[in-house]
């Protein structure tokens, strides 16, 4: 019985994995190329314009040595990137609350609705100015200006996500004794997990569309500033390194944000 | 009549009636300006099973929603254990038609808990509550898994535990095995005939399938096609438990009712289209 038990399950767990694996491997293998393609059309653009215009790969990633090794670049990682978590993060905190309230309370959403409907238009750069002039050249400028970009975002998917939880749900929830409390907070909430969780990567992505424009006036450090201060210089080379640096950023946020999501947040329904 | 059914059902030794008894005096229910259901009185007996047979958009389902608490009524009265139903309460449980209704983040003894949490029963008498509801639907070997590790016939079942566990004294279910294949939905029938007498609830259940009524009702309440529906007749079943549909006296009951609903569906066929009978569908809810 148990002889048979393994025989049977032998090829099933044996074949699986190798299938899984040569997916994988091919998956690997088709990015590769895909930037292997990229680099080469790079490469062809940065020789028949010249090192004025495109720097070539070769001459980017000296550039990024040189920035590694004077400190520049971490520096620019770190100081962006806290800006970002920091902005990021306080939209997420205010966005989900106030989209739970929108979604679930009628007036509130009537009376926030033409804010939200106005503001979402209005794009963070527009704000530079007005954010340095209130709020000084300091981190708060450029923190309030990601946390704008991130907060409308989270409450507008927070808010759908409310409004689609199943009707039956709450009737069951209210059949079962819960209060209006209780159902928002042990119903709305959870059934809205994966719509929060959307909302806050698109925040993000939000959040490095912005980093560059909140950097724009009057910041020392950070990515975005890297790459208005290059401009100066006339280093084509540096802008390159911050924008590629700016892409490998986010790519990494994301993951690292999908990755803690479905594992943390995986019983409420969230598949990344 | 109800009297006699009740009395049937002790002397059959089933479980004390804790079962509330339910009076729907006149009753009507308007959406904006849609009559859904109108002029509709029903006494069921404390402990009695009743079905509300129907064609679809008949506004069964409408009825079940407001003994329920979720729906409103604009006239006459609707009473549950002698008290008009104001709104949702733990002593109206319902069993929805889809499973959707469960909490898919919870675990099955999570979800079963829920009511006796929800009145802030300690942890040990959660656990011991649930536990022992899931042993009456016999899922208590699934406890900690979710509801998403289940198939659509358990997770009906664990509903029903969860209904049960706030012990209340009225069970309505809307369609309850409508989306479970035939094989499960006879399983279902039995187990619910079955946890139906170990509970001693009063239930009302909506279907529109004849046979499925004919096989759980105490008496069966056929209503007459949408908009402005009422109650067209009632059949008292009266056959031995558990039911045999092969009995001449249910084929007789069979045939009866399926003339009465065929001249309710044709005259919903020939008064509105297949249109608005979508309509009255989406209503309903």
């Amino acid at each position: 019985m148990t002889v048979a038990a393994a025989g049977a399950a032998t090829p099933q767990t044996r074949r699986r994995p190798v299938g899984a694996t040569a997916r994988n491997l091919r998956a690997l293998g088709v990015y590769t190329l895909s930037v292997l393609v990229g680099v080469g059309v790079w490469q062809l653009l940065a020789m028949s314009y010249g090192s004025t215009l495109v720097a070539s790969p070769r001459e980017t990633l000296a550039a990024a040595e040189e920035l590694a090794h004077n400190g520049t670049l971490a520096n620019s990682v770190i100081a962006s990137g806290r800006r970002i978590l920091i902005g990021w993060g306080l939209g997420v905190l205010v966005g989900v609350p106030v989209g739970l309230l929108v979604g679930q309370i009628r007036i509130v959403r009537q009376f926030l609705e033409p804010y939200i409907e106005f503001f979402r238009f209005i794009p963070p750069v527009a704000f530079v100015t007005l954010a340095v002039v209130w709020l000084g050249i300091g981190e708060s400028s450029k923190v309030v200006l990601i946390f704008y970009t991130a907060v409308f975002i989270v409450t507008l998917n927070t808010s759908a996500g409310v409004m689609a939880v199943s009707e039956s749900k709450l009737r069951a929830a209210a059949s079962l004794g819960a209060s209006r409390r209780q159902i928002l907070r042990g119903i709305v909430l959870p059934s809205t997990v994966p719509h929060i969780v959307t909302g806050a990567r698109l925040a993000m992505g939000n959040s490095f569309l912005t980093i560059v424009s909140a950097e724009i006036v009057a910041a020392q450090v950070g990515l975005g500033s890297l790459i208005w201060t290059s401009r100066n210089y006339g280093r084509i080379d540096w802008v390159f390194v911050g924008i590629i640096t700016l892409g490998i950023l986010g790519f990494v946020f994301d993951r690292v944000l999908r990755i803690v999501a479905s594992r943390v947040l995986r019983r409420y329904g969230v598949k990344l | 009549m109800t009297k006699a059914i009740e009395t049937d059902r002790l002397e059959a030794g089933s479980a004390p009636g804790r079962g509330a008894a339910v009076s729907v005096d006149g009753v009507g229910i308007r959406f904006g300006s849609f009559q859904a259901v109108r002029n509709i009185s029903l006494d069921i007996a404390a402990g009695e099973f009743l079905c509300l047979l129907g064609p679809s958009g008949c506004g069964k389902s409408t009825l079940l929603s407001a003994m329920a608490g979720f729906v409103a009524v604009d006239e006459g009265d609707l009473k549950v254990g002698g008290a008009p139903v104001t709104g949702p309460e733990p002593g109206l449980g319902m069993v929805f038609q889809s499973s959707e209704a469960l909490f898919d983040w919870m675990t099955v003894r999570q979800n079963v808990a829920f009511g006796p949490r929800m009145r802030g029963a300690t942890r040990a008498a959660q656990t011991k509550l649930a536990d022992e509801y899931l042993g009456l639907v016999g899922l208590r070997h699934c406890a900690d898994r979710f509801p998403g590790q289940l198939s659509g016939g358990m997770r009906q079942r664990v509903q029903i535990a969860r209904v049960l566990a706030n012990e209340p004294g009225v069970v309505l279910m809307d369609e309850p095995f409508g989306a479970l294949d035939a094989q499960t939905r006879q399983v279902m029938q039995e187990e619910t005939d079955r946890i139906w007498r170990a509970s001693g609830c009063t239930v009302v259940f909506v279907t529109h399938d004849i046979d499925e009524a004919i096989l759980l009702a105490d008496r069966i309440a056929v209503m007459t096609a949408g908009p402005a529906a009422s109650v067209k007749s009632v059949y008292p079943v009266d056959l031995p438990r558990p039911r045999d549909e092969t009995d001449p006296a249910a084929t007789e009951l069979r045939r009866a009712l399926r003339a009465d609903i065929g001249e309710e569906v044709r005259k919903a066929l020939h008064d509105q289209g297949p249109d608005q009978d979508a309509d009255l569908k989406g209503n309903v809810r």
